[in-house]
C-alpha cells in the first residue's frame, strides 16, 4: 500500500532520514517506534506531504505523493499535538472539517462513545488537554477511509477513552485498514499493533513482529527489546 | 481555497480583536467629525492615521493569525486540500476582514455625517481603496516574514521592524540622501524610492487625489510632474497592486516549500 524509496530529510544540518526504505502492505496495525528524535513523526508527515523530503520518493497505491494532495482523501492523520482554533466549538470544528472533506461520516456514535456531547457548543480554547484529543480522535475516525495515521493517540486520554480507542483500533483492522501508529507506551503498542518498525538513526533498523523482535533480541517482553535496542543508539 | 477563506473571516470574525480595530476607527470617525465639523479636513487627519495604522494593525494580525493558527493549518494540511489554497485563502481572510473593519467602522460615521450628499465621496472612496491596499500589502508581508521564521517571538520582531522601516526609517533615509545628494538630479531617484514604499506611495497618491500641493512634499511634486494627476494616480494604484501580487506569490512559493 504504501512504498518508500530511499527517503532523505535533512533539517539544516541534522539528517533525520537516511535513505530510508520501508514497504507497508494493505491491512493490519503497524506501529513505528525509536528513540526521541529518531524521525517518526517525520516520516509520518512525509507521508501526509506536510515535510517535503529533500530526495527520494513515496508511493501510494503504486503511485507517486509528492507534490500530489488528491490521495489524502483516504488517509485518516490524528496529529500529535490536538491544538485546534481557540474561538471555534466542537461541534462547529466538527462540521467544518466534514465540510471540507466532504465525504459521509459517522461522528455522531464517536462523540456518545467519548462522552463528548455536554462539551459540543464550548469553545475549543476551554477545553482540557484530554478532552481536546478526544475531540482529534473524533476528527480522524469519522471517516471511513483505508489508512488511519495516529500520532501518540494515547496523549492524555483517560483509561475508558483508552479502553475506546483501543476497541476503534481493533475495529479498523477487522475492516481490513491499514494503521499506522507511533507511541511510547509500549504495553498499548504490544496489545494492538501486527507489526512493529522500529526506527533508529534515520533508518528502519527492524520490521517484523513483536515475536520476532523479542527473539532477536533475547528479550522477555517488548519495552525491554526496545530499550535494548535504544541502548545500541547511546552506545 | 473558498472554503478556508469562509472559515479564517469566521474565525477573525469572533475574535475580541475585530471588534477592537472596528470600534477604533468608528471612534475615530465620529471624534474626527465632530472636532473638525468638516468632512475636508477629517479625510486629510484621516489619511494620516490610515496611511501610519492600517501597515501596523494588517503586520501585527498576519503574524498573530499565522502562529495561532499552526496547529490548524497541520490539520488543514493534512486534509485532501492543496497547500496554495490553505495559505492563499487564510491571507485573503485575514486582509478582508481587517478590511471589513476599515470600511465599516469608517463607512458608517461618514455615512452618518451625510457622505453621500457631499463631493468629498470619492476622495472618501479612494481613502478606503488605499486602506484596503495597505492591509493586503502588510498582511502578505507579514505572511512572508512569518512563513519563514520558526521562532514566534522573532517572527514578531522581525514584522514589527519591517513596519517601522517602510513608515518611518525609510523616509529618513530617504531625507538623509537627498539631502547629501542635493548637486546631483534625484527626480528619477526620488520616484524609484517612492515606488519601492508603499506607504510613501499611497500617502503620494492620495495627495494627488485631494489635491493639496502644500502637502505633497518633494515627491509628490516629482510624481505630479511627472506624471500628471490622473496618470500619477493610475500609475501609483498600478504598483501598489504589483505589492500585492509579488510578496501574495512569494507566499505559495514559500508555503509549498515548507515543512510543517
Amino acid at each position: 500500500m504504501i512504498k518508500i524509496e530511499k527517503l532523505n530529510k535533512k533539517f539544516g544540518k541534522l539528517i533525520v532520514l537516511n535513505q530510508l526504505d520501508l514497504e507497508i502492505s494493505s491491512g493490519g496495525v503497524f506501529a513505528i517506534l525509536g528513540p526521541n528524535g529518531s524521525g517518526k513523526t517525520t516520516l509520518i508527515k512525509s507521508i501526509l506531504g506536510m515535510v517535503i523530503p529533500n530526495s527520494g520518493n513515496i508511493y501510494y497505491n503504486g503511485e507517486s505523493i509528492l507534490k500530489k494532495w488528491k490521495y489524502r482523501k483516504n488517509v485518516n492523520y490524528l496529529p500529535q499535538i490536538a491544538n485546534f482554533p481557540a474561538n471555534l466549538s466542537v461541534k462547529e470544528l466538527i462540521s467544518m472539517v466534514k465540510n471540507l472533506r466532504n465525504e459521509p461520516s459517522n461522528e455522531h456514535h464517536l462523540i456518545e462513545l467519548f462522552g463528548l456531547t455536554p462539551f459540543l457548543k464550548q469553545k475549543l480554547g476551554n477545553l482540557s488537554g484530554g478532552t481536546k484529543q478526544k475531540v482529534n480522535i473524533v476528527l480522524t475516525f469519522m471517516f471511513d477511509n483505508e489508512l488511519i495515521i495516529l500520532d501518540e493517540p494515547t496523549t492524555g486520554l483517560d483509561p475508558i477513552a483508552l479502553i475506546n480507542l483501543k476497541s476503534l483500533i481493533n475495529q479498523a483492522r477487522k475492516e481490513g485498514k491499514t494503521i499506522l501508529i507511533t507511541s511510547h507506551i509500549m504495553s498499548f503498542v504490544e496489545e494492538i499493533s501486527d507489526e512493529i518498525v522500529f526506527l533508529l538513526d534515520g533508518k528502519i533498523y527492524f520490521k517484523g513482529s513483536i515475536n520476532e523482535l523479542k527473539t532477536q533480541t533475547n528479550s522477555s517482553s517488548l519495552e525491554i527489546a526496545i530499550a535494548n535496542l535504544i541502548k545500541k543508539q547511546y552506545a | 481555497m473558498l472554503k478556508i477563506l469562509k472559515y479564517s473571516i469566521q474565525d477573525l470574525l469572533r475574535s475580541r480583536w475585530s471588534y477592537v480595530y472596528f470600534i477604533f476607527y468608528l471612534l475615530l470617525g465620529f471624534v474626527l467629525l465632530f472636532l473638525n465639523n468638516n468632512m475636508d479636513k477629517a479625510i486629510i487627519t484621516l489619511m494620516n492615521i490610515i496611511i501610519v495604522l492600517t501597515p501596523l494593525i494588517g503586520t501585527i494580525f498576519g503574524v498573530m493569525y499565522y502562529y495561532n493558527s499552526r496547529e490548524f493549518t497541520e490539520l488543514l494540511l493534512a486534509q485532501p486540500i492543496k497547500r496554495n489554497k490553505i495559505f492563499i485563502g487564510q491571507y485573503i481572510g485575514i486582509s478582508l476582514s481587517l478590511t471589513l473593519s476599515l470600511v465599516l467602522g469608517l463607512g458608517i460615521p461618514f455615512v452618518a455625517y451625510g457622505l453621500f450628499k457631499s463631493a468629498i465621496i470619492f476622495d472618501f472612496v479612494l481613502l478606503l481603496i488605499v486602506g484596503a491596499f495597505l492591509n493586503f500589502i502588510f498582511v502578505a508581508l507579514s505572511y512572508n516574514i512569518s512563513l519563514s521564521t520558526e521562532n514566534k517571538i522573532k517572527g514578531f520582531g522581525y514584522a514589527i521592524l519591517m513596519w517601522l522601516f517602510m513608515a518611518v526609517i525609510y523616509d529618513g533615509l530617504f531625507l538623509i540622501s537627498l539631502v547629501m545628494f542635493n548637486e546631483y538630479p534625484l527626480e528619477k531617484f526620488a520616484l524609484a524610492a517612492t515606488m519601492f514604499n508603499p506607504i510613501d506611495l499611497s500617502r503620494i497618491l492620495i495627495l494627488l487625489k485631494l489635491d493639496i500641493s502644500a502637502l505633497l512634499g518633494y515627491t509628490g511634486a516629482v510624481f505630479k510632474d511627472f506624471f500628471g494627476t490622473s496618470l500619477g494616480l493610475l500609475s501609483s494604484l498600478g504598483v501598489l497592486f504589483v505589492w500585492v501580487i509579488l510578496p501574495a506569490l512569494n507566499i505559495v512559493r514559500k508555503a509549498n516549500k515548507k515543512d510543517f
